[in-house]
């Protein structure tokens, strides 16, 4: 329950790159970065919303496809799914 | 095999040009995702975990050297030198880029291949068994057919927008090497005592979420109307098919719900309204196909090869080889040769470029320049001299692709799961190497004889789980990866859904589950001969979960 108490409570925008498909993470300045760990962390909640249109934007701008919210672990900046791992690591094979 | 002629060429060149100009327009930003995603689909570009991914269409899973050469080169210049044959026997290229793709289909129309059927709701890329035209308990070659049927189905207007995509597999032989049972259609051309050729048609059978085996409903449809036939079910399932639930919108489902006399007797209504003069297929027509898959000029040979025999009592590794991967040939003194892409450890149905130059370069050598490529995710070679088998085995060993273990335990069916794909909720690929890697014992192997193991990361069973000697299907529980078992599934003519043997296990226990099987079998089978799936349907799941929950 822990993973879940923190899952909502820190949050990063992801897409994917336009041209190349790549999985890309939204910093605070508004670009986009195939690092996590450089990613803008906010709060869930309103600031999570907020990011999550701001994303959404550069969506609509056609930079990423399908901008999505993800948890992130705050301390170690690591995504809490294996799946948002994965995709922020590569495949592990 | 099919040659493309000028309206073939012209087609596929426009369809060409038509994508690189949607492509320039969504890079662009004239097109939104929205308007470009069925675009994008139509052409077999999918976008996955860490890339966009390029699904491309090997009709009946035949290939020349040309076009296998092509492939490798496509893998070098756009993707990551390599490329994953899939269970639909076509190839997916895992790390291409969206402003790349149009050459790359540029590059492709060159060798007579196009990305086209490979996703989307249409009927999809025509599967045939693999040993078409080669094997010896053949009794008609179903390549002509599936070509008909790929001509007919391809962007067929009406059938462009189905409720779900479709799918038809075509065998010719006794021996199901097509898992005609588990597809939308599937089809066996036959031959009636008179000699003439027809099908017997199966419809509803169907993986996924709600596995069904179809259900046959002719079992002698005259040869001339397979085309109305297909139109027919083709044409009832347009109509009828649910499209108010994604999950419910297969043929399978609409079978199933009507069940087979009322969805019998509605196909045999449209097929006979249908105009015979237009609708029935001509006999120059066939002809014309099947004078594409004329067999090669086999050599006039002795039945057995004293070159090979020869050779195999110097070299254990060819004699496990012939023993395992060459299949009985339906020409005297040749053999069709299963090529494994499961190296121990390997990823399942991966080949390097180089690999797929070796390919090329030793079909066009040693088997009349073609190949197949199987659902079960290996390569063939079909036309072999056995007397070049040692020549051939060591040109396989070269490039890494000689491992023996064709229908064993190792030689498994897995997806490409969660370390690719955006649908699947656990990981397949290191699960297939782990097992393989626990039985990597040759001898070990062979003692426990035929066992398929078949692998899926989602209910989506792309990985054929369900089919399955031993099923593996992983699942989502609360964030971390497990895995179910299922036991019994057959894909061939004794085509069985397997059952669930209980409860899942942890992905660190996974392998153990699968190593208790194999030795619980081997305890309770009463001979060598007889396989883990005789055994499973003496027995049935009670000894197996003994063993597998003894602890629990």
């Amino acid at each position: 329950m822990a993973a879940r108490k923190i899952k909502f409570d820190w949050v990063a925008a992801t897409a994917n790159d336009l041209k190349g498909g790549e999985a890309v993470f939204r910093r605070a300045d508004g670009s986009w970065t195939r690092t996590v760990a450089e990613a803008e962390l906010v709060p869930g909640g309103e600031a999570g919303a907020a990011l999550l249109a701001r994303a959404q934007a550069d969506h609509a701008a056609n930079r990423v496809v399908e901008p999505v919210l993800i948890a992130v672990d705050p301390a170690t900046r690591r995504p809490l799914s294996l799946r948002e791992r994965i995709r922020a690591d590569g495949p592990t094979v | 095999m099919y040659r493309y002629d000028q309206f073939d060429r012209s087609f596929v060149a426009a369809r060409v040009a038509e994508f690189r100009d949607q492509v320039a327009r969504r890079l662009s930003g004239e097109l939104t995702e929205d308007q470009f995603k069925p675009l994008r689909l139509m052409n077999g570009v999918y976008l996955q975990l860490h890339a966009y991914m390029l699904r491309i269409a090997i009709p009946y899973g035949v290939l020349s050297s040309r076009q296998l050469r092509k492939l490798a080169h496509i893998g070098r210049v756009y993707d990551r030198s390599s490329g994953h044959f899939t269970t639909r026997q076509n190839l997916q290229f895992n790390w291409v880029r969206l402003a790349d793709i149009p050459d790359i289909l540029a590059e492709l129309a060159e060798v007579e291949m196009h990305a086209i059927q490979t996703s989307g709701n249409c009927i999809r890329n025509v599967t045939a068994d693999h040993f078409a035209g080669a094997a010896a308990d053949e009794t008609v070659d179903p390549r002509p057919y599936a070509e008909l049927l790929r001509q007919w189905s391809s962007l067929h207007p009406e059938f462009t927008f189905l409720p779900r995509k479709f799918k038809l597999a075509v065998t010719g032989a006794a021996v199901d090497r097509a898992a005609i049972q588990v597809h939308d259609i599937g089809l066996e051309v036959k031959r009636n005592e008179r000699g003439e050729i027809g099908f017997a048609v199966y419809v509803g059978g169907g993986q996924g979420r709600t596995p069904m085996i179809a259900k046959k409903l002719r079992d002698f449809l005259p040869e001339r109307d397979l085309l109305a036939y297909c139109e027919a079910i083709l044409r009832v399932y347009n109509l009828e098919g649910r499209r108010d639930n994604k999950y419910k919108a297969r043929i399978k489902i609409l079978v199933h719900e009507k069940g087979l006399e009322e969805i019998a007797a509605s196909v045999e209504a449209e097929f006979a309204a249908q105009p015979v003069a237009t609708a029935a297929l001509g006999e120059a027509e066939i002809a014309r196909i099947a004078a594409y898959f004329a067999p090669p000029r086999f050599a006039a040979l002795p039945a057995r090869s004293a070159v090979l025999e020869d050779a195999q009592t110097e070299d254990a590794a060819l004699c496990r080889f012939v023993s395992r991967n060459v299949s009985a040939h339906k020409a005297p003194g040749y053999g069709v040769v299963t090529v494994s892409l499961k190296p121990i450890g390997g990823i399942p149905g991966d080949a390097t470029s180089d690999q797929m130059d070796a390919l090329a370069d030793i079909a066009e050598r040693w088997s009349f320049d073609e190949l197949r490529v199987s659902h079960a995710q290996n390569i063939v070679l079909p036309h072999v001299r056995l007397d070049d088998l040692p020549q051939v085995h060591a040109a396989l060993a070269a490039a890494g692709l000689a491992t023996p273990n064709d229908g064993l335990v190792t030689d498994i069916i897995a997806c490409p799961g969660l370390d690719y794909c955006a649908l699947a909720n656990a990981r397949s690929i290191p699960v297939a190497q782990e097992i393989s890697q626990r039985f990597a014992d040759l001898d070990r192997q062979n003692a426990i004889g035929e066992l398929k193991l078949k692998i899926s990361g989602c209910i989506n069973a792309c990985g054929h789980h369900h089919v399955g000697h031993i099923g593996i299907l992983g699942v989502d529980r609360q964030g971390e990866e497990f895995y179910q078992i299922t036991l019994g599934g057959a894909e061939g003519a004794d085509c069985a859904i397997g059952e669930l043997v209980g409860p899942g296990f942890a992905a660190d226990k996974i392998t153990d589950a699968v190593e208790t099987l194999v030795e619980t079998y081997l305890k309770l089978r009463r001979d060598p001969g007889e396989r883990f799936l005789d055994a499973y349907r003496r027995v049935g799941l009670g000894p197996f979960q003994e063993a597998l929950y003894a602890d629990a």
